[in-house]
């Protein structure tokens, strides 16, 4: 039945339909209905908003379980640089990397360093592109699959630039299965993730292609053994450890990250899915043209605001940004070499192996003189409804119920409003009928009355 | 306002000044576009008509009034204002031509593409003004494949 992989999950059995993620979905994919919350398939982009809310811990993302690195000979855990703002200062991400080894991979791998190329890829993009702008960075695969559901039109504008951690394990599992040996399958590549919706974009790639990687493992999973293992580890220089980070890499842990560290100049960088929404309405209104790149994260302030990240979201967020303010005072260039990377871009190194393409809803009706009058249809029931957003019909809107009627998913008698004036009327028919002369052929054909009424109020 | 059963309309109200709401109505029409399922090159056309339309009343009318009219054979934007009106149309629809304060220039509007902007994206374009009174626009996109610009 599902035409989509989703990475998240509804736990009836714990879900008490309180509606707190009815109303904070931003897509307005989700229904209570018997008092359990359910996802409309086609409409959810796995932004996770939802995850954050819910009271009873009902919904779960489907990430990976640490069990899953049997199934190969030789595992590489690749972190989000995310991850590296979960510590305190004098944890760096060279600590951090060794802490993961104890923990039962073979390998870590640093990815602020593809972070870094793939920064530079996106600049010579950005030289290169002559189409309508802004382009808008792949980085946040929520944002991907918001353009594919509701910006259709935009899906052009979106950089078809692998993202760094699928460039990542893809050169990581040539390069492992050459000097090991292996088949490349041998090889688990996981990755180290701040929010669910990069599951998915494992699962299931938005360009229909087949991801590099092969699991992720929540940041939140695996910060309490971490930390363990980090401890007694040996307090290295600091000054060291710093020479090794990628600044441009680093930068992809925060909204604005990119921009910042790139320097471009005609950027934006937007956060939350509210604020995203207003942007890309203007984007799409051609209100942006003057704008070369949107750097757009479904969760606020960017990967460290993940829901599967430990620390307070303004700590680690101020983190990076000590850390990037640092590296540039300190003037430490630990990236990769530009030319190298123009030589790989002319290769076509970084492309995306598909292409992205639309998901846009399904209309009302694939007729579109019917479409038509379903729309006039929903806009009738709309006008009839009382217009507050009470949501306890299940759905979070008057006007996502009156589409949900219009759709036949829901009836209108599910709005408790129209429910006294449906006892009204069935009353009416009731007291109708009582004075009708209780003749045999009469109360049939009463009764048929109240039925064929009933349902044509539908 | 909602005459034959394979029609739709709306109308939406619009507040010469107000910047603010700014684009509300042309947002609201492309998703009434898109639940209708119009394909989707005519929704971009039309959106970016719909707010230039839009755009026009905020800049330079006191009022003014967008009304949807959709049936299965075409999509027609009528747009009423009450404002200055426009002296000389041919002027206007002259690209580069603006006469749009200071302000609204900072603010990335009045390049002088309005008007033009929509006749481009427009199948059907139509305009007449009254100086004093006001403008109406009528912007008509076929829905009909054959006479598709």
């Amino acid at each position: 039945m599902s035409q989509y992989f989703h990475s998240i999950r509804i736990d009836a059995e714990k879900c008490n339909g309180r509606m707190k993620c009815l109303r904070v979905c931003p897509t307005q994919a989700i229904r209570v209905k018997g008092g359990k919350a359910a996802i409309i398939e086609e409409k959810c982009i796995d932004c996770g908003e939802c995850i954050t809310v819910c009271p009873h811990n009902a919904i779960l993302p489907l990430t990976d379980p640490f069990g899953e690195l049997s199934k190969f000979r030789h595992t590489i855990a690749l972190p989000s640089p995310a991850l590296y703002a979960q510590f305190g200062r004098e944890i760096l991400p060279e600590k951090i990397l060794s802490g993961i080894k104890k923990l039962g991979f073979d390998d870590a791998f640093d990815l602020a360093l593809t972070c870094g190329e793939v920064s530079f890829a996106i600049q010579e993009y950005l030289r290169e592109y002559k189409g309508p702008r802004p382009l808008i960075s792949n980085a946040c695969p929520a944002v991907v699959r918001l353009v594919q559901v509701k910006y259709p039109e935009l899906i052009d504008q979106i950089i078809p630039v692998e993202p760094p951690r699928e460039l990542a394990a893809r050169e990581i599992k040539k390069k492992k299965s050459k000097q090991l040996k292996l088949d490349e399958k041998d090889i688990g590549t996981f990755y180290l993730t701040p929010c669910p919706v990069k599951m998915i974009s494992i699962k299931q790639p938005a360009e229909k292609g087949k991801s590099y990687l092969d699991g992720a493992i929540s940041i939140s999973d695996i910060y309490g053994p971490l930390l363990s293992a980090l401890e007694g580890t040996e307090k290295g220089s600091y000054r060291k450890a710093l020479e090794n980070i990628c600044i441009l890499g680093v930068g992809w842990a925060m909204d604005g990250g990119i921009c910042r560290t790139l320097r471009l100049k005609n950027s934006l960088a937007v956060s939350g899915l509210a604020d995203i929404l207003k942007v890309f309405d203007d984007i799409e209104r051609g209100n942006l043209r003057n704008i070369d790149f949107i750097e757009a994260y479904s969760c606020r302030q960017g990967c460290v605001g993940g829901s599967l990240t430990v620390e307070n979201v303004y700590i680690s967020y101020n983190k990076i940004l000590k850390l990037i303010e640092t590296l540039e005072y300190e003037q430490i260039k630990a990236c990769p070499d530009i030319r190298e990377v123009r030589k790989l871009y002319g290769q076509k190194y970084f492309f995306i192996k598909g292409k992205f393409e639309p998901r846009p809803l399904t209309p009302l009706d694939k007729d579109l003189a019917k479409a038509i009058k379903k729309r006039k249809e929903k806009e009738e029931i709309f006008e009839s409804l009382p217009k507050i957003d009470c949501g306890a019909c299940g759905a979070p809107t008057c006007i996502a119920f009156a589409e949900d009627v219009v759709r036949g998913d829901a009836e209108l008698t599910d709005c408790i409003f129209n429910l006294p004036q449906k006892f009204k009327e069935l009353s009416q028919e009731f007291s109708e009928l009582l004075e009708e002369p209780a003749l045999h052929s009469h109360t049939k054909s009463g009764a048929k009355k109240i039925s064929k009424k009933g349902k044509a109020k539908k | 306002m909602m005459s034959s059963e394979n029609e739709f309309s709306q109308r939406f109200e619009i507040t010469g000044g107000d910047f603010s709401n700014a684009g509300r109505t042309s947002t609201s029409i492309k998703e009434i576009l898109k639940e209708i399922g119009i394909d989707s090159s005519i929704i971009i056309r039309a959106s970016i008509a719909s707010y230039e339309a839009e755009m026009n009343v905020v800049m330079y009318a006191q009022r003014g009034v967008l009304t949807l009219n959709i049936t299965p054979e075409k999509l027609h934007l009528r747009l009423e204002d009450e404002g200055s009106g426009i002296e000389n149309i041919g002027l206007a629809m002259q690209e580069g031509f603006s006469t749009a304060t200071d302000e609204m220039r900072e603010m990335g509007f009045g390049a002088g593409m309005g008007l033009p902007n929509i006749k481009k994206n427009a199948d059907k374009f139509e305009i007449s003004s009254t100086p004093g009174k006001g403008t109406s626009l009528d912007i008509i996109f076929c829905l009909n494949k054959t006479e598709r610009k």
